[in-house]
């Protein structure tokens, strides 16, 4: 793994390898000094082209735990708002000596651009492109749903939502079937893409009738922005058809537990007892989401690139 | 023992020569301690965390009482972290009592540079204060980098540089035996 740019590039291995690592990165929370030295001298740079608020500061939480020098950037405020391209901006990088760069852009390929052009010989972690893709999103669901069901074999996980638009939708679900789990993607027509037949899930479009066979719900954010190309008729007809209320919330199975990556729109897909119940995980995502990080930045970035040293004697 | 090389593994060790080893390393911790009180066991990833099981169920027959005992991944305190491609964690597992005013005796299978004990160090001081910390281990083959000793050894095993020492134990290799084979011989 030199990048990680898509969740369809992992194999089973490097992904279970990725959350056994979280899993021990994990255990620092509750150590008395949350720090340890793996990256010690590496420089992380957080490339934000686009708003965030949890991705960037659980990256930078993340790098700062493991050591790393953290530079954050992001567009406003910088030259890009003068006209620098993405180019110049990765050359600037390189000559600062960035050994990693998380990067955020609203054009989809952005991280895949920067780490192929040869711009710049730093790690890419892609951070969310466009509509694209968002792995160590997928990387943390997958990480919070291993901890509540076990093993992901088998299970079924259902994702409801603007999937169209969803870079979450799309890594989950490449992630999740490369994890082994049985994924139906729920959404109006109008929010799905036009050919789903190379996407390894199921899709519906009815909510309830999936409601009793699902271990997980992953309710994804309706992106009000979006919302002015009528997708669907009214706010008040897609809660009533697609939101997660506490009657649906009833017919899950005994064990399933509720997600969203947040930020919620509470009333809208989801409905406030919903979010703030026993079954949601959603806080707890949050917490996930720094010992994820932790691993995907420990494996790219500490070691050498050379592969062919022996195990220590 | 001849430290003349070999080339085919030879056993040094057998199970019952290990067995007695770590029943007296057992014996000496308890008489330097003056008993199991302070006593924290930590095992270092892999092979040090079933000596360290071993080392504690003997005390438990001899005290009548357990000791905590844990496991210390060292992984990410190496100082050849950044040379060599990044490797996957072992499991770091803290007795609940935790390590302050304690006694840790760090547990691993061969001491050979020093090197894995310098990161432990690193490792216990970003978890707690131990009162002291010993190290016991079941195979000192010489050619210290660092100036660190073993408090408890199994065996002093004089060694050659080309030569490569390997312990198995039951619960991971199928049997009890220190092995030890010319770099360059059959595969251990």
């Amino acid at each position: 793994m030199r990048h990680l740019l898509s969740a369809g590039d992992l194999s089973r291995d490097e992904a279970n390898l990725i959350l056994d690592t979280a899993e021990e990165m994990r255990s620092l929370a509750d150590r008395p000094i949350k720090k340890l030295p793996a990256l010690r001298g590496r420089t992380v740079v957080n490339l934000f082209f686009e708003d965030s608020t949890r991705t960037r500061i659980s990256f930078e939480a993340a790098a700062k735990r493991l050591s790393a020098d953290v530079i954050n950037f992001s567009a406003k405020g910088s030259s890009v708002s003068k006209g620098e391209s993405l180019k110049d901006t990765a050359l600037t990088l390189q000559a600062m000596g960035a050994d990693g760069v998380v990067c955020r852009h609203g054009a989809s390929g952005a991280p895949h651009l920067l780490a192929t052009s040869g711009w710049m010989t730093g790690a890419v972690v892609n951070a969310g492109d466009g509509t694209h893709e968002h792995p160590t999103q997928a990387l943390l669901d997958a990480f919070t749903m291993r901890r509540h069901l076990g093993s992901l074999d088998g299970r079924r996980i259902t994702i409801v939502g603007d999937v169209l638009h969803s870079r979450v939708a799309r890594s989950n679900v490449l992630l999740l079937a490369t994890l082994g789990a049985e994924v139906t993607v729920v959404a109006p027509p109008t929010l799905l893409p036009v050919d789903m037949s190379r996407w390894p899930c199921t899709t519906s479009y009815d909510f309830d009738a999936v409601l009793a066979k699902s271990d997980a719900v992953m309710m994804l954010r309706v992106q009000r922005e979006r919302m002015g190309d009528a997708y669907f008729p009214s706010a008040r007809e897609y809660t009533r058809r697609y939101g997660l209320d506490v009657h649906r919330m009833a017919q899950l199975p005994e064990n399933a537990i509720v997600m969203h990556p947040g930020p919620m729109n509470r009333g809208m897909e989801i409905s406030a007892e919903v979010a703030d119940s026993t079954r949601s995980v959603i806080v707890e995502q949050v917490t996930n989401g720094v010992a994820v990080r932790m691993a995907v930045l420990y494996l790219l970035l500490s070691g050498s690139n050379e592969s062919t040293e022996e195990p220590p004697a | 023992m001849s430290p003349a090389p070999v080339p085919v593994p030879r056993t040094v060790l057998d199970a019952s020569d290990i067995s007695r080893a770590l029943t007296r390393i057992a014996h000496e911790i308890l008489e330097r301690n003056r008993g199991a009180d302070p006593v924290v066991l930590l095992g270092v990833p892999t092979r040090g965390v079933g000596l360290a099981t071993r080392i504690s169920e003997r005390i438990a027959a001899v005290e009548g009482q357990s000791v905590p005992t844990g496991s210390l991944d060292v992984t990410m305190y190496r100082d050849d972290i950044g040379l060599k491609p990044a490797r996957a964690l072992e499991h770091t597992d803290i007795p609940p009592g935790g390590i302050d005013g304690k006694v840790v005796v760090l547990v691993d299978d061969v001491l050979f540079s020093g090197r894995t004990i310098r990161a432990a160090l690193d490792a216990i001081g970003d978890i707690g204060r131990p009162k002291a910390v010993q190290l016991a281990v079941l195979v000192d083959r010489g050619h210290r980098e660092l100036p660190i000793r073993a408090d408890y050894v199994g065996k002093n095993l004089p060694t050659s540089l080309l030569e490569r020492v390997t312990v198995n134990l039951t619960e991971y290799d199928g049997a009890d035996a220190v092995l030890i084979a010319d770099k360059t011989g059959a595969a251990v």
